[in-house]
């Protein structure tokens, strides 16, 4: 017995020798959009990135079932609020390292350092030139006045984007206005809400809205299968909210190291390699988002919408108030 | 009697822990009480998605009825132009998962899709259109998507029960018409409520579709508790009202269809040829529900894929459909052996006990899989985290052992289709009477021989039935695969779930088409065996 077991120490040592290192992930992003990456890395480096996609509900009970014996060491997922929820179900470890906090500005990472963002994803609206003027548009609060009757396209309220989107009105404005604005919305509705935002801005497009909120990456996508020549043309347009007053809402898909992380200084490794304005091009320009870290710029297309001001308020409180937002929308009838 | 009862609740036990043990810890959210959420639940969201779901459930239930029995006695029993076509045809939209027929619809009928576009370059104006994203929509959509279940049970009835019962009928001075309605359809009792039950079961699970329809059910309540409130009690307190509401339907059933029993001699029969109207709605009914469930997604479907197959379809997609399909040969195979041995069981050994035992083995069906997932996943990943240790102290650097394997996979995929293979076996064991039982017996045959000679050539029908409706269903299967598949595990129902979550529609087309293809295999099988 004795010897049975020295040999299966000597066996498994020679195993590690002759394996190469390995980051294991886990991620609620698009394996599409994260894979590319993640070859390259390994071309870089030599450390293999093994990566099980999933919803984030299911990711985070599985972290949790597995407890100490999770084969994971990072977490992937979109929107801040849910990298709060695994930070706050104690899923997560603090990452003390000086390349993420040079690279992430502060507002787009936890305050412990659990989570960092990764790309940004602004929400905004767009909408049909030919049926409103880009004069008319202000705000997001303001798409609840009586004079959009009839005009609003949104999304579910089902969609963790929508919930972020109103918790931080509810951080920002309080909760009783907040309320009124949502109700506001609904009452101006031009059809049922969407399943997903490609549908919305297609809507858009077609007029039947006038305006709506999207996340800038499904129009990027949108006007990207067009020929150059007939994107000025498209029917739906920009519009940056908030400029005049908070900014326009933001939000992220990012990372954090999971507490019982088997290679942490490799999790760590690949976050900040992430973080790096070399990954960061890739990382942002595949999706067509924002990249995280300030030093790098966003995709052509991107780009060409212009700069804008975005609503500092930290991270966090998406996934604080995510659920007071999403009881809210439930009150205020927004489906 | 009670000692015969108390073996079959021991044989039964074991494949009935294969559900009960997920449907336990799903009831074990009972301990964490959620009054918070509750009473939020309450008040904002359970009476809209409550009438919404009976609403559903008795319109998918009204509509697979009307579809599947009329198409199901045309193509058995009928002759008209077109038949042996569409006997086997209409089985093909079992390959199309609901959530695809769903999104292919949306996609052609709403505002922006080219039916109403085409109508308003034409006249200007489209708002006269009937609103596809509607409760008339998801009903539409869902009937069209689990017709099939009711087709292919209610055609394996009329084509068993042979014409012989019809002949006496007319005999005894009923219509052919009256025939139908008076012995046909109530000897194909057990198939149509087999086939009913299914369609029930998978709509009360249903996520995907309604998603797409943003229909809230009863599965949206439990999702929101558990993706949005991130409250997974409150989820499992919901899923388990569920399956209470299913049993107690279950139970209803039972009671309802008594002591009947519908075996009948098997003869060969003569079709009876449609004339006049009849042989006109005949093909009309067909053609335009295979056109409408099949024909036309699949053609959107090859639209979209041909627009981004260049940059998509690589070398990888030949790993996922190998896996998907081995996935779903295998998981096929172990339900419908499990399933066959419950049938033997609770035919064996008649007690109440053993029936409670069976029903229960079929409830995975109707909870939401992801829920059923997460029910699989904790106990796999407790017995993990006892394993793992004693591991480590022989030396293997291991994090995961169960967890990591195919075989925990495929019990999981059991324990969520048993309902699927159980259906059709069972049908076919209520074939056999007591009489050719005992004619057996009286011949010699003691209980093991009863089964290989009897039994087991006269359920062949029923047991193919099964494992082809398995490996469909595997293959459409997401959320348990999702759950416990082992690393580089993904398969074509995981791919189209990275792409639909990322709304892109379009990219989710190949691995769909893929999907119905590979299906396509079983399904044409299930035809030639039926035709035989």
């Amino acid at each position: 017995m004795k010897k049975f077991a020295l040999t299966a120490v000597a066996l498994s040592l020679l195993a590690g020798l002759a394996q190469a290192e390995t980051v294991t992930v886990y991620s609620s992003r698009n394996e599409q959009l994260i894979k590319p990456l993640f070859d390259a890395y390994t071309k870089e480096t030599g450390v293999e990135v093994k990566v099980l996609t999933d919803k984030e509900g299911p990711l985070m009970a599985r972290l949790q079932a597995e407890g100490g014996n999770t084969p994971a060491d990072m977490l992937i997922t979109v929107d801040a609020g849910n990298l709060w929820q695994a930070s706050n179900m104690g899923l997560l470890k603090t990452v003390k390292s000086k390349t993420l906090e040079t690279n992430i500005p502060a507002h787009l990472r936890d305050a412990k350092n659990q989570w960092f963002g990764l790309s940004v994803r602004a929400r905004t609206m767009i909408y049909n030139p030919s049926l409103i003027k880009a004069d008319q548009l202000s705000t997001y609060e303001d798409l609840a006045d009586p004079k959009f009757k009839g005009k609003l396209c949104l999304r579910t309220s089902k969609k963790v984007y929508n919930q972020s989107l109103v918790a931080m009105m509810i951080a920002q404005q309080g909760e009783a206005k907040t309320e009124q604005i949502v109700k506001g919305w609904v009452a101006n509705l031009a059809t049922d809400v969407f399943p997903d935002d490609t549908k919305l801005i297609e809507a858009v497009a077609a007029g039947q809205c006038a305006v709506g909120v999207v996340n800038t990456y499904y129009l990027g996508r949108v006007l990207d299968k067009l020929p150059a020549d007939k994107r000025e043309a498209y029917g739906a347009k920009l519009f940056w909210a908030n400029q005049k007053t908070n900014g326009t809402h933001v939000n992220i898909s990012g990372a954090g190291v999971t507490r019982y992380a088997k290679n942490e200084a490799g999790a760590v490794k690949l976050m900040e390699w992430l973080s790096s304005e070399k990954a960061q091009n890739l990382y942002a320009d595949k999706d067509m988002e924002f990249p995280a870290n300030p030093k790098v710029k966003a995709d052509v297309l991107v780009s060409s919408w212009g700069p804008f001001k975005q609503n500092l308020i930290n991270m966090s409180k998406a996934g604080e108030l995510q659920g007071a937002a999403v009881k809210l929308m439930d009150r205020a009838g927004y489906k | 009697m009670r000692f015969s009862s108390l073996r079959g609740v021991l044989y039964a036990m074991p494949i009935a822990l294969l559900t009960l043990i997920p449907l336990l810890v799903v009831l074990g959210s009972f301990l964490h009480p959620q009054p918070e959420v509750w009473t939020h639940l309450s008040e904002y969201v359970l009476p809209d998605v409550i009438k919404n779901t009976l609403i559903l459930l008795l319109g998918v239930g009204v509509g697979v009825l009307l579809l599947g029995v009329p198409l199901a006695w045309f193509t058995s029993v009928c002759d008209f132009p077109g038949r042996k076509f569409f006997s086997w045809a209409l089985m093909l939209p079992l390959a199309m998962p609901a959530y695809v027929l769903a999104f292919v619809q949306v996609g052609l009928l709403d505002f922006t899709g080219p039916v109403q576009t085409l109508i308003r370059d034409l006249t200007g104006d489209s708002s006269w259109f009937p609103r596809i994203r509607s409760t008339g929509g998801v009903v539409l959509v869902l009937t069209l998507a689990f017709y099939p279940y009711v087709y292919l049970l209610a055609r394996n009835a009329f084509l068993t029960q042979g014409k012989r019962a019809l002949e006496a009928a007319q005999m005894l001075g009923l219509s052919r018409q009256q025939g139908f309605w008076q012995v046909a359809l109530p000897m194909a009792r057990p198939w149509l409520i087999g086939g009913l039950t299914l369609a029930l079961m998978e709509t009360l699970a249903d996520f995907g579709t309604v998603a797409i329809f943003n229909f809230d059910t009863f599965t949206t309540a439990i999702y929101k508790s558990w993706f949005a409130l991130f409250n997974l009690p409150a989820a499992s307190q919901l899923a388990s009202l569920l399956v209470l509401f299913v049993l107690v339907l279950v139970l209803l059933e039972h009671w309802a269809r008594g002591a009947r029993q519908y075996h009948g001699r098997i003869v060969a029969a003569e079709r009876i040829v449609l004339r006049g109207w009849h042989r006109y709605t005949a093909v009309v009914l067909c053609s335009s529900v295979l056109l409408i469930a099949f024909i036309i997604p699949m053609i959107q479907l090859l639209f979209w894929a041909s627009t981004i197959w260049q940059e998509d379809l690589d070398g990888r997609y030949f790993g996922f459909t190998l896996r998907s399909m081995m996935i779903s040969l295998l998981a096929a195979l172990i339900v419908a052996t499990l399933a066959l041995l419950l049938v033997f069981i609770q035919r064996r050994f008649q007690g109440r006990g053993t029936r409670w035992l069976v029903r229960i083995a079929t409830l995975g069906y109707a909870v939401p899989g992801s829920v059923l997932a997460v029910g699989v996943f904790l106990p796999i990943a407790w017995l993990d985290n006892l394993l793992i240790p004693i591991a480590q102290s022989m030396g293997f650097a291991t994090y995961q052992i169960l967890k990591g394997s195919v075989a925990v996979m495929l019990l999981a995929l059991a324990a969520r289709f048993m309902a699927v293979a159980f259906q059709p076996i069972e049908s076919a064991m209520q074939r056999i009477s007591r009489n050719q039982e005992d004619a057996a017996r009286s011949l010699g045959l003691n209980q093991r021989q009863l089964l290989w000679r009897l039994h087991l050539p006269l359920l062949r029908g029923g047991v193919l039935t099964a494992v082809l409706m398995c490996f469909v269903d595997v293959m459409k299967e997401m959320p348990i695969t999702l759950m416990t598949r082992p690393f580089g595990w993904d398969t074509l129902a995981v791919r189209v779930f990275e792409m639909t979550s990322e709304g892109m529609w379009a990219n989710a087309a190949l691995p769909s088409l893929m999907i119905v293809l590979t299906g396509l295999i079983p399904v044409i099988l299930l035809v030639l065996k039926s035709e035989k």
